[in-house]
C-alpha cells in the first residue's frame, strides 16, 4: 500500500491544478452572467448559416 | 409606406393570423386607421416600422425567425439623446480602452428576451464604429464599445431608440465594480472551500473505516492525518479568514455576532486537531471543520444574491429617471444637459410626453401630469404656475416652464429609492438563524466530544478516541445547517416554474401563517388601463364618437378605440382638440362633442336636453359626454376595469384566515367602489395614500404583525420594502418588482393565492426536516457518547442522513402541482 504515498500526493496537485484553474476564472468574470450566455448559445451562427 | 422590394416570406405569412392584421415587427393588431391597402407588410406604430426598416436594410431579417418575439409594440422615444456626447456625461459614464475605442454601459428599457439579445449583440452590424455589445439579459444592461471618432454616442443611442431599447445611462458603474470584485472573491473562497471539505472528506473516510479491528496500519493513519492536516490548511487560511475576519471586528466594536462562535469553533478545532496530528493521538477534526466553512459561505453566499437583488432594483430605476434635461437660460436660448449638471435656481423646459428630471414649482404654463410612478392616481392632475412638480412624473399635455427646487440625490424620487434600499438591507434572512444555529452545534459537539473522551478515558481507555470520533461524525452540521436552505431553494425554484419569483426564503417563512393583505388599487386589483367600463347611450353614436377619436392619442381615446375594434370610422373634419376638455368635430354633416360634462355643456346651447345623462355612471368613473348637433345623446364611464380573477383570489386568501385591505394613492371614492365591489368592508379600503403614507400604514401594521403588500408601481415601492413581505404584481414598474420579494410573472391575483398555500407547504417541509435533524443528530451523539457506535457506522450514517434531508425537501415540492398547470 505504500503506492499510497505517491498517488495521494499526485492526486492533491490534480486537485490543486482544477482549483487554481477555478480561482482564475472566477476572477476572469466566467460566471458574472450565468443568464445570458444561455441564451446566446441557441442563436445561429450567422456567417456559417449563410454559407 | 410601401416597400415591394422587401420580401420575406415568413413575414407576409405571419402577418395575417385569422382576419386580423398583424404587425410585420411586433404581431400585434393594427388599428383599422393604419393598414396601408398597397403595402405588403402592415405596421402598428412608426417605431415597429423603424425597426423592421433598419434590420432588414442591414440583413438581421433573421431576428424574424427566432422563436421567442417580442409581445409589444416598439416603443421608441425618436430624442435626439445630444447629452451622451456632452463632457459631463463622458466625465461620468464613459471609460476610454486602447486603441482610441471607448466603453459604455447602458441600461436599455424594453428588453425581455433572448432574441433582443440576439439583436442588440449584432449592433456593429447596424451601427458602423461599435466594435461590440454585450447585453445581460438579467439586468437589462448592455456593454457597448465604439469608436467615438466614427459614431458619436448619441447615434449609437438613436440607433438603440428606433429599435425599440432606449437606453439610459447606468448610474451605478463604480458599485457595480466594488460589486463585481467582492462576488468573484466569494465564489473563488467557496470553489476553495469546496474542494478542500471534499478531499478531507475523503482521507477522513479511509481513516473511519480504518479504526476498527480490522485496522489502518499505523503508519497510513499518521500519513492521512498529515494530509488531512495539510489539505484543510488552505481552507482556514483562505476561505475562512473572512469569519476570522468578522469576529474579529466584532469584538473590537465590543459586539457579539454570529461569526464569532463560527471563528471560536474554527479555530479551537483546528488547533487541537493539529497538536493531535503532531502526537499522534486523539480524534482530528479536519473534515467537520472543512464542511461548516464550505456550507457557511454557500449559505452566505445565497443570502448575499437575494439582497443584492433588492438592491439592484432601485439602481436600474434610478437609471431610468430622465438623464438629460433642457434648461431654459436667462436670454431665453433653451439647450440640451445632464441630468447631473442640473442646480436648484435653474429653469427647466419640460415638453408634453416628456418626464421631468429634478423637482420644481411650475413657473409658466398650464398643463396636467401624469403622477401615476409617485402616487398611483390614475388620472391626470392639472397644474398651474406655483404648483409643485417631482422629478419622474410625465408632462401630459402642454409645454412648462420649472423652476429646479431639488436635482439628483435630494429630489422626492430618489429619497425613495433610498428608503427601499434601507428596508431591503435591513432584513435579517432566515439563512442566518440557521447558521447561528449550526455554529452553536458546532461548540456544542465539540464540547461533548471532549466531554465523551474524558468520560470513557477513566473507564476504557481503548475505546475513548473511538467514541469521540464517532460523535464527531455522526453529528452533522450539515443536515441542519443545509436542510433549510435546501428546503426554501426547492421551494423558490419550484415557484419560479409556476411563475412566481421569490428573492428570499425569509418571505416564505412569513407568508405561512396568515396576517394582513394589502392590496394596491391600480394595476393590482384593477388591470391599469384607462378602457371603456360603461356606456349610456343609442348605438349609432358609437362611429361617430370613434370617427373624433381615431387619431387622438390622449388615453381615453384609445380606450374607446379597444372597446370597439370592429367599428367603422370615417375621418372627421375640422376637428379641434381641447387639452384638458375634449375633442368636437364634423362628422357626415353632424356636429359631434365628446367631452367631459364641463366642456360638452359649454359647448351646447342653453336648454339643450340630456344634461343629466352622467348620473347614471358609477361616480367612480369618469363621465364623458357625447353631444351630437347640441344636445347630449349618450355618456361613456372611463375607468379603470377590476381584473376579472380579482374577486375569487380575494375570496381564497380570506377563506385561508388572511385579512384583505386596498390601499390606494387613487381617490377615496374610487376606491371605496372598487372595494364595494370585491365585497370588501368600507373601513378596509384606504385611498388617496400618498408613496410616504403607504409606507407609514405599512410600517405601523408591521410592528404589529405580518403585513403582505402587493403592489405594482414605484408609488407602492417603498410600501412593498418595508411590508414583511412583498409582493409585485405581473406588469408593475420594474422598480417595484424587483425591490419586491416576490414577484409574480402572470397576471391577476390568483398567484397570490398560489404562493399562500406553497409556502405553507414549503414551511410544513422545512419544519419536518429541522425536527428530523435534531432527532436524529440527538440519538447519533446518545448512541456514540454511551459507545454503542463505531466511527465506521457512524461514517456511514452520516451521508444517511445528508441524503434523508435532500430527498425530503425534494419530494416536499411546494408549488410542484402548480408548475403544470402551463
Amino acid at each position: 500500500m505504500s503506492v499510497l504515498y505517491i498517488v495521494v500526493p499526485l492526486a492533491l496537485l490534480v486537485v490543486a491544478a482544477t482549483v487554481v484553474a477555478f480561482v482564475w476564472a472566477a476572477h476572469r468574470g466566467q460566471f458574472d452572467d450565468l443568464d445570458t450566455p444561455a441564451v446566446r448559445i441557441l442563436h445561429d451562427d450567422e456567417e456559417s448559416g449563410r454559407q | 409606406m410601401s416597400s415591394p422590394d422587401l420580401a420575406v416570406p415568413r413575414v407576409t405569412a405571419a402577418q395575417t393570423i385569422g382576419a386580423e392584421v398583424t404587425c410585420a415587427h411586433c404581431q400585434l393588431p393594427v388599428p383599422a386607421g393604419l393598414i396601408d391597402d398597397g403595402a405588403d407588410r402592415q405596421f402598428c406604430c412608426t417605431g415597429c416600422h423603424t425597426a423592421f426598416d433598419v434590420l432588414h436594410a442591414t440583413g438581421l431579417d433573421a431576428y424574424y425567425r427566432l422563436a421567442e418575439r417580442r409581445t409589444e409594440a416598439v416603443r421608441s422615444t425618436g430624442r435626439a439623446y445630444e447629452e451622451v456626447d456632452h463632457p459631463t456625461f463622458r466625465d461620468l459614464y464613459v471609460r476610454p480602452l486602447t486603441g482610441g475605442l471607448a466603453e459604455v454601459e447602458l441600461y436599455l428599457e424594453g428588453v425581455h428576451c433572448g432574441s433582443c439579445v440576439w439583436l442588440v449583440e449584432r449592433l456593429p452590424r447596424i451601427v458602423p464604429g461599435v466594435a461590440r455589445t454585450e447585453l445581460e439579459l438579467r439586468r437589462s444592461l448592455a456593454r457597448v464599445v465604439w469608436d467615438p471618432a466614427v459614431v458619436p454616442l448619441s447615434g449609437v443611442a438613436r440607433t438603440l431608440d428606433s429599435l425599440g431599447y432606449p437606453p439610459h445611462p447606468f448610474r451605478g458603474v463604480e458599485r457595480e465594480a466594488m460589486r463585481r470584485r467582492e462576488d468573484r472573491a466569494m465564489l473563488a473562497r467557496i470553489g476553495i472551500a469546496g474542494a478542500v471539505a471534499a478531499n478531507v472528506m475523503l482521507a477522513a473516510f479511509a481513516l473511519y473505516s480504518g479504526s476498527g479491528a480490522a485496522g489502518i496500519e499505523p503508519q497510513y493513519e499518521r500519513f492521512f492525518r498529515w494530509v488531512s492536516l495539510a489539505v484543510v490548511t488552505p481552507s482556514m487560511l483562505w476561505p475562512a479568514r473572512v469569519f476570522f475576519a468578522g469576529a474579529w471586528s466584532s469584538i473590537r466594536a465590543r459586539t457579539l455576532n454570529m461569526d464569532v462562535p463560527i471563528a471560536l469553533g474554527l479555530a479551537a478545532g483546528y488547533i487541537r486537531g493539529a497538536v493531535n496530528t503532531v502526537q499522534d493521538s486523539g480524534p482530528i477534526y479536519f473534515d467537520g471543520l472543512a464542511t461548516l466553512i464550505f456550507a457557511l459561505l454557500v449559505g452566505r453566499y445565497l443570502q448575499q444574491r437575494g439582497q443584492r437583488a433588492a438592491a439592484d432594483g432601485a439602481e436600474l430605476l434610478f437609471s431610468l429617471t430622465p438623464s438629460n434635461a433642457r434648461i431654459v437660460d436667462d436670454v431665453g436660448i433653451e439647450r440640451d444637459v445632464p441630468a447631473e449638471a442640473l442646480t436648484p435656481g435653474m429653469t427647466l423646459a419640460v415638453r408634453p410626453g416628456e418626464t421631468f428630471a429634478a423637482d420644481g414649482v411650475v413657473r409658466r404654463g398650464r398643463s396636467q401630469l401624469d403622477l401615476s410612478l409617485l402616487t398611483g392616481e390614475s388620472r391626470p392632475v392639472s397644474v398651474d404656475a406655483g404648483a409643485r412638480v417631482f422629478a419622474g412624473t410625465v408632462n401630459v399635455s402642454a409645454p412648462l416652464e420649472v423652476t429646479i427646487e431639488h436635482a439628483g440625490e435630494a429630489t422626492r424620487v430618489a429619497t425613495l429609492l433610498r428608503q427601499v434600499e434601507e428596508s431591503a438591507a435591513r432584513r435579517a434572512p432566515i439563512v442566518e438563524t440557521a447558521n447561528r444555529l449550526a455554529a452553536w452545534f458546532v461548540a456544542a459537539v465539540l464540547i461533548l466530544a471532549t466531554a465523551t473522551f474524558f468520560a470513557w478515558h477513566h473507564a476504557d481507555p481503548a475505546r475513548a478516541i473511538d467514541n469521540a470520533i464517532a460523535l464527531l461524525v455522526v453529528t452533522c452540521p450539515c443536515a441542519l445547517a443545509l436542510s433549510t436552505p435546501l428546503a426554501v431553494s426547492m421551494a423558490i425554484g419550484g415557484a419560479a416554474r409556476a411563475g412566481i419569483f421569490i428573492k428570499g426564503g425569509d418571505a416564505l417563512e412569513r407568508l405561512a401563517a396568515p396576517g394582513r393583505i394589502l392590496l394596491d388599487k391600480t394595476g393590482t386589483v384593477t388591470e391599469g388601463r384607462t378602457a371603456l367600463v360603461a356606456w349610456r347611450g343609442p348605438d349609432w353614436v358609437r362611429p361617430l364618437v370613434l370617427s373624433l377619436e381615431r387619431e387622438s392619442a390622449h388615453p381615453i381615446a384609445a380606450g374607446f378605440r379597444a372597446a370597439w375594434p370592429g367599428l367603422d370610422a370615417e375621418p372627421a373634419s375640422e376637428s379641434l382638440h381641447v387639452a384638458g376638455g375634449g375633442i368636437t368635430g364634423l362628422v357626415r354633416g353632424h356636429r359631434v362633442v365628446v367631452g367631459s360634462p364641463r366642456f360638452v355643456r359649454d359647448q351646447a346651447p342653453p336648454g339643450a336636453g340630456g344634461m343629466d345623462i352622467d348620473r347614471e355612471l358609477d361616480p367612480s368613473l369618469t363621465p364623458v359626454l357625447v353631444a351630437v348637433d347640441g344636445s347630449v345623446v349618450a355618456a361613456a364611464g372611463i375607468g379603470d376595469p377590476i381584473r376579472a380573477d380579482a374577486a375569487g383570489a380575494i375570496a381564497a386568501l380570506r377563506a385561508r384566515g388572511w385579512t384583505v385591505e386596498l390601499l390606494s394613492g387613487d381617490a377615496p371614492s374610487v376606491v371605496a367602489a372598487v372595494g364595494r365591489s370585491l365585497d370588501l368592508p368600507a373601513d378596509a379600503c384606504t385611498g388617496g395614500a400618498s408613496p410616504e403614507d403607504k409606507r407609514a400604514v405599512v410600517e405601523e401594521a408591521a410592528a404589529r404583525g405580518t403585513v403582505v403588500m402587493v403592489g405594482d408601481g414605484i408609488n407602492d415601492a417603498a410600501a412593498i420594502a418595508a411590508a414583511s413581505v412583498g409582493i409585485g404584481v405581473h406588469g408593475g414598474a420594474e422598480a417595484c418588482l424587483s425591490t419586491a420579494d416576490i414577484y409574480l410573472t402572470t397576471p391577476g391575483l390568483t398567484p397570490v393565492v398560489e404562493l399562500v398555500v406553497g409556502a405553507r407547504r414549503a414551511m410544513t417541509v422545512i419544519r419536518r426536516n429541522i425536527a428530523f435533524s435534531i432527532v436524529y443528530n440527538a440519538i447519533g451523539a446518545g448512541l456514540a457518547m454511551t459507545g454503542h457506535l463505531t466511527p465506521l457506522v457512524a461514517a456511514l450514517l452520516m451521508p444517511a442522513s445528508s441524503l434523508t434531508v435532500v430527498y425530503a425537501s425534494w419530494r416536499g415540492r411546494a408549488f410542484g402541482g402548480a408548475g403544470e398547470r402551463r
